[in-house]
């Protein structure tokens, strides 16, 4: 069963199409990129995955539940986090943890706050207030929060973005071993090519709502002839007809 | 603890941890109803004192007039405030991808509303008891159904507050300290029915408020408690209510497609 199923999904904001008719799958135990430039349509396929919105045709399966029909039992499975959605600022960090364990209905829960107090460095930080944070203590109080309930898949939208080279590659580095300890799936969206490379076990490169491109780092730059994933980004969002969509 | 108490549990947590932390928003609960309560208390004390005692009655109406409809108005603010909160904190996003259905997520405000009813209206009724020795229990079991009305009154009235925000976004959330405000001349919180103008009377006569304060002022005059004014109060807040809940999830189920609750706070 694929973590993630889509099919012919399509999603139109009135004359706007967002998501144009995509395919893609995500197996278990899979890091997948999805790249694409501003308003390329990533963040609208990932609330589309998580039944934000609803689509206006096909069909998104989540961890082998159809998510227009059952998505609450998708969602006690799955866990989210992006710079975009905040955590109450008043709340300390052990309070936002406990909320969001109870939202999952986490069991053992004040073990599990303290097992990722422990992982994410953050036992000095929990009698804290989220909204006193920096931006890197407030990313790692994030990814604690999307791991709070063990998801069988996570959602990231720009996990490291505005963080400090040190911050992101220490986060890289938990979601990585997160990955290899739960074989757990993983689809991040993201404009850090060097993330991307270094995570990702294939990538989707989206333009105007199109999947145009797809396959593993290595693939991609070998196909296009460029350097680095970057360069292939960069030829793709400007405009080089799609390849192998 | 079944799963669905605990994600209800889990969000009423949220806000209470809130409140611990913010001195300004306990503050604010009872500062309302205890201002209400002291205005229209030497209200009443100067009309009493005028009428040289004739107007004991209209002076008790008064402050049960008051108590009362702060009733409704916690009981709205508490539950529109509840999920302005989430709007404000920018933190909808992760509510609505959590395994929380959107009925828990309503249960939870109805919890915090009647939590924030306890907290605002008790000092008022406390004050009104030590500075003009006014009991509102002296309304006798009939209070409680009262009482009750105005809570679910104030409950339907924030479910719709609530659809216009996901409908209009975070600006709409200004009707939260509008809306009953507005609806005060209608509820005949402290005059009966028969004094509005018969053009506005079926308008009254349509809020559970109105039927509310003319069974008051019938069981503060000595008279028994209209039940008839009781039932029209206890019907209309059913029927205002599945309208609420049947507007809610259309505009639920329209931001949702709109892609709305993800801008919601913006």
């Amino acid at each position: 069963m694929d973590a993630i199923d889509v099919r012919a999904l399509r999603k139109r904001f009135g004359a706007t199409v967002a998501v144009d008719g995509i395919d893609f799958r995500v197996p278990p135990g899979a890091i997948v990129g999805l790249l694409g430039a501003n308003g390329a349509g990533k963040t609208t396929t990932l609330a589309l995955l998580l039944g934000l919105i609803t689509a206006d045709s096909g069909s998104v399966r989540v961890l082998g539940h159809d998510m227009a029909r059952d998505r609450f039992a998708a969602l006690q499975q799955i866990n989210f986090s992006s710079p975009y959605v905040a955590l109450p600022y008043r709340l300390t960090v052990a309070e936002n943890l406990r909320v969001y364990g109870h939202l999952y209905s986490v069991r053992g829960l004040e073990a599990r706050i303290r097992e990722l107090a422990e992982t994410f460095a953050l036992a000095p930080l929990l009698d804290r207030p989220a909204g006193q944070l920096s931006a890197g203590q407030k990313a790692r109080v994030a990814l604690a929060k999307a791991l709070v309930n063990r998801p069988a898949l996570l959602l990231l939208d720009e996990p490291t973005a505005s963080l400090d080279p040190d911050t992101a590659d220490r986060l890289r580095a938990w979601l990585l071993r997160y990955r290899a300890e739960t074989g757990a799936a993983i689809l991040l969206a993201s404009h850090n090519m060097t993330e991307v490379e270094r995570l990702c076990d294939e990538v989707l490169v989206m333009r105007a709502g199109r999947l145009v491109d797809r396959g593993s780092p290595a693939a991609l730059i070998a196909r296009y002839g460029l350097a680095d994933l970057e360069a292939v980004f960069l030829d793709i969002a400007r405009g080089r007809p799609e390849i192998a969509a | 603890m079944s799963a669905s108490a605990r994600r209800i549990w889990g969000l009423i947590y949220r806000h209470l941890a809130l409140y611990r932390r913010s001195w300004p928003r306990l503050l604010d609960l009872a500062y309302g109803p205890v201002l209400q309560m002291t205005i229209w208390g030497f209200t009443a004390r100067y009309v009493l004192n005028g009428s040289g005692g004739a107007l004991a009655g209209t002076a008790a109406t008064f402050l049960g007039g008051v108590l009362l409809w702060e009733v409704a108005l916690h009981s709205q603010m508490g539950f529109s405030m509840s999920f302005l909160e989430e709007v404000w904190s920018r933190n909808l996003g992760h509510v609505f991808v959590s395994p929380l259905r959107p009925w828990e997520m309503l249960a939870a405000f109805l919890v915090l509303s009647a939590l924030r009813v306890a907290v605002g209206v008790v000092p008022a009724i406390a004050l009104a008891w030590l500075l003009y020795a006014y009991n509102l229990f002296l309304l006798g079991p009939a209070l409680l159904a009262l009482f009750v009305n105005l809570l679910v009154m104030g409950w339907w009235v924030a479910l719709g507050v609530v659809a216009m925000v996901l409908r209009h976004g975070a600006g709409a959330g200004a009707l939260s300290w509008t809306v009953l405000f507005g609806l005060t001349p209608f509820a005949a919180v402290f005059y009966p029915v028969a004094v509005l103008p018969a053009t506005l009377r079926p308008v009254a006569r349509a809020l559970p408020a109105a039927h509310v304060f003319e069974g008051m002022r019938a069981v503060l005059g000595g008279a028994t408690m209209p039940w008839a004014e009781l039932a029209w109060a206890s019907g209309l807040n059913l029927a205002w209510m599945a309208a609420a809940v049947a507007l809610f999830v259309f505009e639920f189920r329209t931001a949702r497609i709109r892609g709305a609750l993800l801008v919601i706070g913006e």
